[in-house]
């Protein structure tokens, strides 16, 4: 039987997939999910993983230094230190329940990894071994502590490796390269999930997913600014989808700069070479860190590194007067180098073409990590309204989604730690559901609503091309809601994605075919990336404070009286976007004022 | 500086046989090869096809042959691939469009080779199992690769004998065969020692040169056979 292709066919002969869940994403939110999944529905399961990657590729791989857990290996350490600075670096607008769950979860998590199989660096003794990461502490910021578990400078590519291994060796069915277009909410807008409608891009059939638990695990978005640690591929697919079905979107003002980007290159020097001993220099060879953060210095929370580099870029203390400043790894040796951070010391010699046993490396903070995205419980449940109405059949996990468990920033290694953790909850949360959930149904809307759009994109031979818009979006990003925002630039941004949004509703494509039309990925993707821009500079304009990642000119200071809440920002059916707010959960700890 | 870049461009919907196609393109000396498609992709011919993602030579996507060399696009610069730039999908695989090519036959391989730690007793202290530092060293090196099929796609063996398992299948069997929390390892040396195992390795070493991540992958597979052979 012949099936129709896209724009040559009705979307009612797509070709459809009848599972018990899909999870759309192969990272490691996605593949704990699936394990967790497959191992308890046994061999007569039906668990597809939907990727538009193969799952190897996916951006959990590129994660470097090391996942946090208070195994105390290798000196004292609690989970209880973990969460305060997991609150801490958070800037207080951490739900500490949910961090609570994360940071107690952690340590039985790791062991667990380690039992699938994870190839973790060891102590003398075979233990796991332990190395310093930035803003984790001993007894509440004392000095800092050897929590973060890891394996060389890699511990994403092990994660992503042993979880993709398991999925194997458990039979999960794997659908790779398939683009996810749409939610089916066949009870309409807000209603239950029951499956996803995707292109396949080696035929271009379009094809619908039915499943009783759809887990969105589609990572972040960081090709919304020019210089970014972020894939290609990280285009906010997820949360993107979710807003355009009116469910609301937490916190998306918060997005992490990491201190050590490659300059101009943008990917990831990684935390662990300042853990292992590195330092910052500016231009005048000043260790500046010593006089912004005296306890933690280098190993400070990374929004506070990288508006300190900023800083003395802005003060003319940049290299030569320049936008960088200088990572000395020089002193940490040959040994170090070698064994510990070999692929840093890789990417040193391949790109830039130094030693950095003798040369100083130029960094700049680059766009590395969405805080917000998709509100959901402890157990990963979608909550439509961000506040305590949950979607049936939805759920998100990792960094598509907002816990709130890294608050206004996050801490280096808890991304590893959110995805391991949540991933795993929401495997044990869709299992749990599955018994009681009610057949997947069609969304013929749905399914009518994709193919119609993927048919006008192909049928467009006028236009801008995809790339142009997104280069704009990406560079007005950056210059005026990247590290330091106001109120004036922001308002600026808020024209200007409004602008681009209507721009990018005349695209142009080359390629009108239906086998891997990578033209058409482009260009579904800066639909993407434009909506979450959309949602980041309306939500950044409205929090008139400075917290955590979200530094405001304008306002210079934290203001706890005011903005200890969680922004939810929400697209009516008249395309105005709409704020409201929800207070942050605290359990334990007090706002206190930050220093490191 | 000025670049020619010749890329080999088939479209099935389109061409009946592959062709060359030139750029000529203005590109910084420490440009990535892939920046250079993608100057093509964004905006001179949005059909250029090519798989892509983290950029940075970790995820393994965009394996092909540049100058005559299998290598990833992302890590390779201008200053070091000259003036003159060919591109050509990876060899031994059906190509499907430009620059991508079908790598199911090489996942099913990697499948074969049981790619998992098989290993279901949990330490009854609830623990980590313990492994010492010269036990995970062993299989350091072969833990590291990121599948992106550039070693199998340059052997001559598995360009002359599609059965054979390649150098990729073999270097992710020895990450388990030497991992010594593993308890399927007389199983793994009956699989590498098949017919099409590890003994149709000639040695000639255009694996170890064509691995980005600079896996001693011939090491590896001697390393299997002797294993093979000590069995007995």
């Amino acid at each position: 039987m012949s099936v129709p292709m896209v724009g040559r066919g009705p979307a009612a002969a797509a070709r459809v997939h009848v599972l018990d869940a899909v999870v759309v994403g192969a990272g490691g939110a996605g593949l704990y999910a699936a394990l967790e999944l497959k191992r308890g529905l046994g061999t007569a399961g039906r668990v597809g993983v939907v990727s538009k990657l193969y799952p190897t590729r996916s951006h959990t791989g590129a994660a470097q230094g090391g996942v946090c857990a208070a195994l105390g290996n290798t000196e004292e350490d609690h989970w209880e230190w973990h969460w305060w600075d997991t609150v801490k670096g958070g800037d207080y607008l951490v739900d500490q329940d949910a961090a609570e769950v994360m940071c107690r979860d952690a340590v039985q998590t790791i062991r667990d990894l380690e039992h699938l199989g994870l190839p973790f660096d060891r102590t003398p003794e075979g233990l796991i071994d332990q190395r310093r990461f930035g803003g984790h502490s001993r007894n509440h910021g004392e000095a800092p502590v050897r929590r973060a578990c890891y394996s060389a400078d890699r511990t994403g590519h092990a994660i992503l490796q042993t979880l993709y291994q398991q999925c194997v060796r458990h039979e999960v069915t794997f659908f790779d390269e398939y683009q996810v277009l749409d939610l089916l909410m066949p009870d309409g807008p807000g209603g239950r999930v029951s499956g996803v409608v995707a292109i396949r891009l080696a035929t271009g059939e379009l094809t619908v997913f039915l499943a009783k638990a759809v887990l969105f695990a589609t990572g972040g978005f960081g090709m919304v600014y020019k210089v970014t640690s972020n894939a290609h591929t990280l285009t906010g697919d997820g949360v993107s989808i979710a807003y355009r079905r009116g469910l609301a979107v937490e916190d998306m003002e918060f997005f992490q700069f990491h201190p050590t980007g490659m300059y101009k290159l943008g990917f990831l020097l990684s935390e662990a070479m300042r853990g292992e001993g590195g330092i910052l220099l500016n231009g005048q060879g000043e260790r500046f860190m010593e006089r912004y953060a005296p306890t933690m210095k280098d190993l400070a929370s990374r929004d506070v590194v990288s508006r300190s580099i900023y800083q003395e870029i802005a003060a003319g203390r940049g290299i030569n007067g320049q936008d960088f400043v200088h990572l000395d790894v020089r002193h940490l040796g040959r040994e170090v180098l070698d064994h510990k951070l070999p692929d840093m010391a890789g990417f040193i010699r391949t790109y830039f073409g130094l030693e950095p046993l003798t040369d100083l490396v130029p960094i700049q903070p680059t766009a590395h990590y969405a805080m917000g995205g998709i509100p959901t419980d402890v157990d990963a449940r979608v909550l439509g309204d961000g506040m305590d109405r949950v979607v049936p059949g939805f759920y998100a996990a990792g960094e598509c989604a907002c816990v709130s468990v890294h608050g206004a920033n996050r801490l280096g290694t808890n991304s590893l730690l959110d995805i391991l953790v949540f991933g795993r909850r929401a495997g044990i949360a869709m299992l749990a559901a599955l018994p009681d959930a009610p057949t997947a149904d069609r969304d013929p809307e749905a399914e009518a609503r994709a193919a119609a759009h993927l048919a006008d994109l192909l049928a467009a031979t006028h236009g801008e091309r995809p790339a142009t818009i997104r280069a704009e979006l990406r560079e007005m990003m950056f210059m005026q809601c990247g590290v330091y925002r106001s109120g004036t630039a922001l308002a600026e941004a808020r024209t200007a994605v409004a602008a681009l949004r209507e721009r990018a509703t005349g695209l142009r494509l080359d390629d009108h075919g239906v086998r891997y039309n990578t033209d058409l990925v482009d260009a579904l993707e800066l639909g993407f990336l434009l909506d979450c821009a959309e949602a980041m500079v309306v939500s950044a304009e409205a929090r008139t404070e400075s917290r955590g990642a979200h530094a405001r000119e304008d306002f210079p200071d934290r203001n706890d009286d005011e903005w200890m809440r969680h922004s939810l920002a929400t697209r009516g059916v008249d395309g105005r976007v709409s704020l409201t707010y929800k207070p942050v959960t605290v359990t334990e700890f007090q706002p206190a004022p930050r220093v490191y | 500086m000025d670049v020619e870049l010749r890329v080999r461009r088939f479209n099935p919907e389109r061409d009946t046989d592959s062709h060359w196609e030139t750029y000529d393109l203005e590109a910084d000396p420490s440009d990535r090869v892939l920046d250079l498609l993608h100057q093509v992709k964004w905006f001179r011919d949005g059909t250029l096809t090519f798989r892509r993602s983290c950029a940075h030579g970790v995820c393994g996507s965009d394996a092909m042959v540049i100058n005559g060399r299998n290598q990833l696009a992302c890590s390779v610069l201008v200053r070091n691939a000259g003036s003159q730039i060919s591109v050509e999908p990876l060899r031994g695989m059906p190509v499907v469009k430009d620059l991508l090519v079908d790598q199911e036959g090489f996942w099913e391989k990697y499948r074969g080779a049981l790619p998992f730690l098989v290993n279901d007793e949990i330490p009854e202290d609830g623990l980590e199992r313990r492994q010492s530092p010269e036990d995970r060293a062993l299989y350091e090196d072969t833990s590291r690769c990121i599948l992106c099929a550039a070693c199998t796609t340059a052997c001559p063996v598995f360009w002359t004998n599609p059965d054979y398992v390649g150098p990729a299948a073999i270097v992710n069997a020895h990450r388990f065969i030497f991992d010594s929390r593993d308890t399927a390892h007389e199983e793994r040396l009956e699989l590498m020692a098949d017919a099409d195992g590890v003994w149709r390795c000639r040695t000639v070493f255009n694996c170890v040169e064509a691995c980005p991540r600079g896996i001693n992958i011939t090491r590896a597979i001697m390393e299997v056979t002797r294993a093979i052979g000590e069995r007995a």
